[in-house]
């Protein structure tokens, strides 16, 4: 039944080469732990985006229960961490994910470097990683206020304050992230929610998408 | 690989018209123990994924995720801090070198510079060599900024005391508490402890709130009497049933919550 629900679909859109593509090719006997241990360094690139996944479930998840406001916002968390069925591990998942997932950021970016694979023709993987990198940093730094906690607002209130230290944009910057050149408020709270679900993510898909076609298409490092 | 090469249509479509059960495999690219991706090597990967969710779960149970108690603007005494990963930023521009007037190159000279680096490192070492130690101008680099951000995180950590941190800001939902001025443990309360704790229990500049501990009425009358941390002695001035009758309403108090 399922093959033949395959098969009419297939018939009409030909879907076979889009998966055929991802699923027939070769792992390298340099890059595979099973023949060389010291490969799992391998593993810290797809980790990343194992974590990256998780990430992107528990936060649906918590957009749940979550009120990007400042009256409900922190009795939201509370709630959720307090009173809903594992609400606690949803919100541990993805608290302990933010860290997670920059710790594996960061050695997958050491493993590139160090095997100096971001050389030609690869360099514009290398800058597309790069800009995730950024990304999932931000990511962090716009998670951070939305539990509007103490730690939460006055660390948003010093970032804004350093924003704000650049020549030139700096004030602009502020008013833009902050929703108002002064006051760390109501506004500060919805913008950073806007730009944490919807403005990174979608930058971040965007990017990864970039970065996976370009493995496929350009093949993985050879040894060294 | 056939992709496009000699593909036949139906008519001016994308459909194909060759019925092809499998496009063959091509290793030849890389020799000796190559491995198929699907499914052989993905299910090696999903134990190791499978592994490492244990692993990720065990410590999200071990460590539920912090939360403080809700922002209030005007505390003043609150230490700001960012999560750790942002403390190397954050103790940078503490430097005076990289603060004050010179802010302009704690905020974007230094990391401009170091993160431009990193992002154009492909045109800034375009040699053919690969390995570390053929390149000791990059990988020394590399290193230098890693030893740094490193030394600057734990610089930053080192000098703060999180655990008093949390205990300072444990969160309180003070809306569900209930005080019931008519108890006779109020009347105690009022005497004693009000001053410093608060009308309602929620603490003050001197003292903690007293909603939300989890002392027994026996300590909470110790510590009445003797005191405890910056609490000096003999707070309490009253009988010994008042006392009793304080202890049992602190402690009811914290039973609604």
């Amino acid at each position: 039944m399922l093959q033949k629900v395959y098969d009419w679909i297939d018939d009409r859109v030909d879907i076979t080469p889009l998966w055929r593509d991802i699923a027939d090719h070769e792992v390298p006997e340099h890059v595979n732990p099973a023949h060389h241990f010291s490969a799992f360094v391998y593993c810290f690139g797809g980790l990343t985006f194992f974590v990256t996944v998780i990430q992107i479930l528990s936060g649906m998840f918590l957009t749940m229960y979550y009120v990007p406001d400042i009256e409900n916002a922190w009795r939201s968390v509370y709630y959720l961490q307090t009173e809903v069925a594992h609400g606690q591990i949803v919100r541990g998942m993805h608290h302990w994910g933010a860290s997670v997932v920059i710790v594996m950021l960061f050695l997958h970016t050491l493993r590139v470097f160090f095997q100096g694979a971001y050389k030609k023709p690869r360099e514009l993987n290398w800058m597309v990683g790069v800009m995730i990198f950024f990304i999932m940093l931000a990511l962090g730094l716009t998670g951070y206020l939305l539990p509007w906690d103490n730690k939460a607002y006055f660390a948003t209130q010093v970032t804004l304050e350093i924003a704000e230290g650049v020549p030139f944009i700096g004030e602009a910057t502020k008013s833009l992230l902050g929703g108002d050149p002064e006051i760390v408020g109501a506004q500060t709270l919805t913008r950073f929610f806007a730009i944490h679900v919807f403005f990174l993510p979608a930058a971040l898909f965007l990017l990864m998408g970039i970065h996976f076609i370009m493995i496929r298409k350009q093949g993985i490092s050879g040894p060294l | 690989m056939k992709r496009g090469k000699g593909m036949r249509f139906v008519g001016d479509s994308r459909v194909t018209a060759d019925k092809q059960k499998f496009i063959p495999k091509d290793y030849s690219e890389y020799p000796g123990r190559t491995e198929a991706f699907w499914p052989n090597f993905l299910l090696k990967e999903w134990l190791v994924g499978a592994v490492f969710l244990v692993g990720f779960l065990c410590l999200t149970i071990a460590h539920p995720a912090p939360l403080e108690k809700m922002a209030d603007p005007t505390d003043a005494a609150y230490l700001p801090l960012p999560d750790w990963y942002f403390l190397f930023l954050y103790q940078l521009l503490k430097y005076q070198f990289a603060s004050g007037p010179y802010v302009v190159l704690g905020v974007i000279v230094i990391p401009g510079l170091a993160f431009g680096g990193l992002l154009l490192a492909p045109f800034l070492d375009k040699g053919p060599e690969r390995r570390p130690h053929r390149r000791p101008i990059t990988t020394s680099l590399m290193l230098l900024g890693i030893i740094s951000v490193f030394w600057l995180t734990y610089e930053a950590a080192a000098a703060v005391d999180y655990e008093a941190k949390a205990e300072n800001n444990k969160p309180v939902l003070e809306e569900e508490v209930e005080i019931d001025t008519e108890d006779p443990g109020y009347a105690a309360y009022e005497n004693s402890c009000l001053q410093c704790h608060g009308g309602s229990l929620e603490g003050g500049a001197a003292a903690p709130s007293l909603i939300g501990i989890e002392y027994t009425a026996d300590e909470i009358k110790e510590i009445a009497v003797d005191g405890i941390g910056s609490m000096p002695a003999d707070q309490f001035q009253g009988t010994d049933e008042e006392l009793d009758q304080l202890a049992e309403f602190i402690v009811s108090v914290n039973e609604e919550e």
